[in-house]
Formats: C-alpha cells, structure tokens, sequence
C-alpha cells in the first residue's frame, strides 16, 4: 500500500494571523503581570491536557501568539492513561478520566520541548507524579533539557492523585502540598516561577494555597477540574471506563470565581502571601476571561472550550482585548481583582 | 505564516442541502477548503446548537464524498443522541462549524486487483467515493453492504453498475439474511482479493479483520472511537494499536486513525462497549 493520505502530508490553507501584539490599534495594553519573572504580552493560555503538546492546536493558530502554551501533565515514565470511553458530555461541560497518558519526561525533553521551542512558543510544563520524589525527579530532568531556555515557568499539578498516600490528591492536605513543593522548588533555578495547580474539591481551599506558597510555589493555577460520575442508565453501570471523572467546561467556571475569589480575597486581607493567580475553569469567551480577572486573576487558561472551538484561546484574547478597548480600558492588569474594591 | 502544518480548515458552513436517505439524513455543507484537501476515508467534525450551545463536544461524521469544483462536502447522519438529533434538523440557509479534514484517510493497494469494501450501516458512507478512487486506479469493485434492516442500509443505489452489489440485513427484509461479514469467505476465495476496506461497527470490523487475515488479504478499517475534539488534543479516542516497532500504544483513532491497518489493532482489548488497557501496551499500569 504505497499511498499515503496522511493529513501532515497535504498543503493546507493557511491560517489567518491574529494580531496579538501588546499594544495594539485599541490602545489595550494586555500585558500580564505574573511576578517579576513572568510577564507576558498577553494573559491567555491553553490549559493543560486541553491542548497536548502543541503540535496539533498549531494548525488552527500560531502557538507562539499566546501568552504561554501549557503542556500536558507529564510524569516520569510513559503512561498508558485508561481504557475507555475516557469522557461523557455533562450539561455544559464533560466528564474525563484519561489517566495522564503521555510519553513520559525523558521523550517529552527529546521532542516536545524542541517543537515548542522551534516555534517560539512560551512553554509553562505542567509536571505531575505519584510521590513528592516523582514530581522532584521530572522537575530535574526537565532542567537539565537542552532546550530548557523555552521553558517560561512550571505548572505543578498536584491536583492528581498521590498513590502513595492511599490515593488522596496531595492538593487535598496541606502538608502533602507543601511536601511536594519542597522537593521540587531546590531542583529550580530561581528565576523560573512555579505555578501550583489546585483543586476546588477540598473543604477550604485557602489553606492549600497558603500550603503550596509555604512550599516554595511562586503563583497559584485554579482550578483543576471537579471529580464526578456519570452513569449509564441502559447498562446500568459507570460510564466511564475509570468510574470517576474531572468535569470541566463552562458548567464549573462559577467554581473557579469562587476559588480565585476567596484566595485572593486571602492576600487582599494579608492572611496569606500575596502571589499571582492564573485563572482556569469553563472560559469560553472574552468576557468569561474577564469575569475570572476581576475575582483575581492575573492570566487566563483556556481548556474544554478548545474542544468546542479549537481556535478559542486566540479568539477568547481578541474578545477580551475588544472588551477592554470598548470600555475605555487601557491596561488589563489594572483589572486584577478588581470586583472585590466595588 | 510559514512553517504552519496545517491541511485542516475550520469553516463556519452553510447548509446547502437536507434530504433524507433510509433512516439517515444526507447533508450537503458549503465547505470548499475542506472539499479541496479531503481524502476518502478522512472525517469532519462538528459542533452542536450554535455558540451559545452546551453541547460543548464536536460530532464526528465521514465524508461521503467531496466535490472540490462545487465546493461542498457530503455526509451521512444518523440520529443517535441529542447532537445527532440537531444537525439532522438543520434547514438549507442555517450554518454550522465545522473542522476538516481529519484524520488519515484509506492507502491504496501498489498493485491494482479485486477490491472488497463492506459497509454496516450508514458505514457504506465512505465506500463508493473510494470505490471511484480504487476503479480510476484499475481496481475491479465488490461492495457489501449490510444492516440490521433494509431501512438501515445506506448507498446501495449509489454503487456504480460496473461494480458487483452484495447487500444482507440481519432480518432478511433486503438481499441476503444474515450479517455482512457472511458472504466474505465466499467473496474473497472468488475473486482473490487482497484488499478489503471496512467501515462499521467495532465486532463488524473484528470479524472482517479475521476473514481477511485468513484468506491472506490485508484489511484497512475505520473505526469509530467516542470522540470529544477530532484534533487530537483530547486524548479520549483512543485505542490500542502495535506500532510498527511491535510495541502496542494507546492510539489516537482522530489523527493516527481513523483508518488503521486492521491486524494492528488489539482486538483482544475490546468488550462490550469498552476497551481496555493491554497488559503488555507501553505505560500499562503495573
Ligand atoms: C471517525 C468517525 C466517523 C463517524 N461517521 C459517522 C457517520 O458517517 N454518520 C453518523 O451518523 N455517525 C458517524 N459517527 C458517529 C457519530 O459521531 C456519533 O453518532 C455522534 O457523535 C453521537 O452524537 P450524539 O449527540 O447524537 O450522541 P451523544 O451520545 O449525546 O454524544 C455525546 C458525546 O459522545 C460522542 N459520541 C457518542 N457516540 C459516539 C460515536 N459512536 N462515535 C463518536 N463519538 C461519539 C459525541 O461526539 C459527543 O461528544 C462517526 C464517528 C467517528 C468517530
Ligand atoms: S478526539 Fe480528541 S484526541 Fe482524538
């Protein structure tokens, strides 16, 4: 069978450039102020696991027109993920239990990396692990990359689950979450923020974050998704290959201005440190990004909403940025948390 | 923008055409960069109830055939569940999103020969627009075409009288009785074919695969993975298939199928509406 009709192979149209430049003919200044280490031309980001590694999301806009392109959770080894079906659509949003699957950290330095880099793209790795030691382990292999220069900060995602400690997601215990940070943060040269992803399914989410910058995190991810079921009424089972599920999408995006809410409300009052917060959970358009700012958000992570339309996270920034520039807005960053002075 | 790979088009496009065909509804959108780069085999994807909608997740459908002149691009949509139930009931003039093409598509034979191609269903949907493919390139054609009933059967006035017809229906109400993989050994011991393609269900496919493999004819089938983006950032269409290294992964049927060489596919992973993790497949779970 010599032909080969593989899509990589054939020329395409090409995509229309968007105009992301900082300032641009609105006068919108959409700079985002993560810290003195991370500043971005502007605050919209893919969400981990809603974009791969980059490659494929390239072909619907140029990755490197981001604010920053966040990879795929990647732990030490190659993982199979679940069998499925790994997903089940929810009103406005979706369950999935994919496992984590990914090639694991050594092949992910030796061609993902490169990849982002080639283009220009501003990587955020989002690294996980099943103990503190796995998380430490990836951090190290992934400074010592060659291509480590494109590497803007880390994402530590410990919203997964710690198989050690009985399955509990270490960013459901304080002590679990400032463990993790602990082992990873001496394996970072300063200068490269870490940005701790946590979850909303906890009780009081405050004291995690408190937990994860008493650890040596530099900013905080929220949110990560919220675990639910979904059961097949016809075969009367789980419908998910792995019974539970994250749920996602626009459904959860008041659970995500709820969080960035109240932990920013923290710092606000000076009960926590003061750190900037990357906002994450059902964005969809210019105006939810907008909402997620004024709760606290320093930077915007768009994830499910690029299933629905792939070319999302550039059209969520041109929304936002015509947003601002209809009201007269001139800095984005002067918006962070604004709602809670009114 | 150079360096782009690209070859996919997202189109907001217009519904040229609703006619139903059986218990299926044939679309006709208005999609002419997609119709310009397709391939058989190859599938778009689209969404459900406008921007507003919160049915987030893209439907997938293969592309019954392209008119690249014209501009369009055909499918074939069951109704299945809610998203099926509102694409079905789109009206000439409305529009829809929609990506493509994606995937890859079905390789050819080096060698012309027989050709088998088996669809279930509204699986024919692919075959005769590959079936025109495979006979421009001197491949004498045999479809069957099989469904539960004669109002589940899709095409089989669109099959091109110099090719051979074979139709079967679970219930007898048209052609043979029986399922479409039956008539297979006869066929394939006929006409000495070492192609087959199939499209259908997953045991459809399993049964096909093992057909072909023991008369010595290679397989390429399309298989149908619950998909929630069609781009392959999702991770959840996926299967597992051996490499050509022997290592078994967990594919994904959206860019490095839909089509797959049929023996690659662990079949042994699939039950009752689930597939599981092979022991032996590269970040197994130890
Ligand atoms: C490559 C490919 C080609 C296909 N070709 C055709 C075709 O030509 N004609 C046709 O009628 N149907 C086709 N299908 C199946 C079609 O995509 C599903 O019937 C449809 O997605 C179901 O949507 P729903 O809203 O009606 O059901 P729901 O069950 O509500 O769908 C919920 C979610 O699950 C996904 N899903 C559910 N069932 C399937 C399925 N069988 N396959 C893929 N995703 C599923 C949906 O995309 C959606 O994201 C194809 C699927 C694939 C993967
Ligand atoms: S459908 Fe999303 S990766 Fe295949």
């Amino acid at each position: 069978m010599s032909v080969d009709w593989s899509t990589s192979d054939v020329a395409g149209d090409d995509v229309p450039a968007v105009d992301l430049t900082t300032v641009d003919v609105t006068g919108v200044d959409l700079t985002a102020d993560l810290g003195p280490n991370l500043q971005l031309p502007n605050p919209l980001m893919t969400a981990s696991g809603c974009a791969a590694n980059g490659k494929e999301l390239h072909r619907f806009g140029d990755v490197a027109q981001l604010g920053a392109f966040v990879t795929k959770s990647v732990k030490r080894d190659p993982q199979s993920g679940r069998g499925t079906p790994r997903m089940a659509e929810t009103p406005s949003g979706m369950l999935n239990s994919i496992g984590l699957q990914g090639p694991g950290i050594d092949a992910f330095v030796e061609h993902d990396l490169p990849w982002l880099k080639s283009v220009g793209a501003r990587a955020i790795v989002s690294i996980a692990g099943a103990s503190s030691g796995e998380f430490a382990e990836v951090a190290r292999r992934l400074v010592a990359a060659p291509d480590f220069d494109a590497v803007a900060a880390i994402e530590v995602n410990i919203s997964c689950p710690n198989v050690a400690n009985r399955g509990l997601v270490f960013a459901c215990d304080p002590a679990s979450s400032t463990g993790v940070l602990r082992l990873v943060a001496p394996e970072v040269p300063s200068g490269i923020p870490l940005l701790a992803k946590l979850t909303p399914d906890v009780t009081d989410i405050v004291p995690i974050a408190e937990a994860a910058l008493a650890g040596g995190a530099h900013g905080l991810t929220m949110i990560n998704t919220l675990l639910g079921i979904h059961i097949d009424t016809e075969r009367m089972r789980p419908h998910l290959f792995g019974t539970t599920g994250g749920l996602s999408g626009p459904a959860i995006r008041p659970v995500a201005v709820r969080a960035i809410w109240q932990v920013h409300a923290a710092m606000r009052a000076g009960r926590i440190p003061a750190a900037p917060i990357v906002g994450v959970g059902g964005v969809r358009t210019g105006q939810d990004a907008l909402e997620l700012t004024l709760a606290g958000a320093s930077a915007i992570q768009v994830g499910t909403a690029i299933f629905n339309d792939p070319s999302a996270p550039w059209r969520v920034a041109r929304e936002l940025r015509d947003l601002l520039g209809q009201r007269g807005i001139p800095r984005y960053r002067d918006l962070v948390g604004a709602a809670h002075q009114n | 923008m150079t360096g782009r790979d690209t070859g996919v088009c997202q189109a907001t496009a217009r519904v040229a055409g609703n006619a139903p065909a059986a218990a299926y509804r044939h679309l006709t959108l208005d999609a002419p960069g997609i119709a310009q780069l397709a391939q058989p085999g190859q599938f778009v994807a689209l969404t459900v109830g406008g921007p507003t909608s919160a049915l987030l997740l893209r439907r997938s459908f293969s592309i019954h055939r392209v008119d690249p002149a014209a501009g369009t691009v055909e499918i074939v949509v069951s109704d299945a569940g809610p998203g099926t139930a509102w694409i079905t009931r789109l009206d000439d003039g409305e529009s829809v999103d929609i990506v493509g093409p994606l995937g890859r598509g079905f390789t050819l034979p080096d060698a012309p020969g027989a050709a088998v191609l088996i669809g279930g269903g509204y699986g024919s949907a692919p075959m005769f627009w590959l079936a025109n493919v495979l006979r421009e390139n001197g491949f004498a054609i045999h479809h069957v075409l099989g469904a539960a009933s004669a109002d589940r059967l899709f095409g089989a006035e669109l099959a091109d009288p110099a090719d051979e017809l074979i139709v079967t229906t679970d219930d007898g109400s048209q052609g043979e009785r029986g399922w479409v993989s039956d008539p297979l050994p006869g066929l394939l011991e006929r006409t000495g074919a070492k192609a087959v393609y199939a499209c259908g269900p997953m045991g459809m496919l399993r049964a096909v695969t093992e057909i072909a493999t023991a008369h010595g004819a290679r397989a390429e089938v399309a298989v149908e993975e619950a998909m929630a983006c069609g781009i392959g950032v999702c991770m959840t269409c996926v299967l597992p298939v051996v490499g050509a290294d022997g290592v078994t992964r967990m594919s994904r049927s959206c860019v490095d199928g839909p089509i797959f060489d049929a023996t690659t596919v662990r079949w042994d992973a699939v039950a009752g509406g689930r597939v599981a993790v092979p022991a032996d497949c590269l970040g197994a779970p130890r």
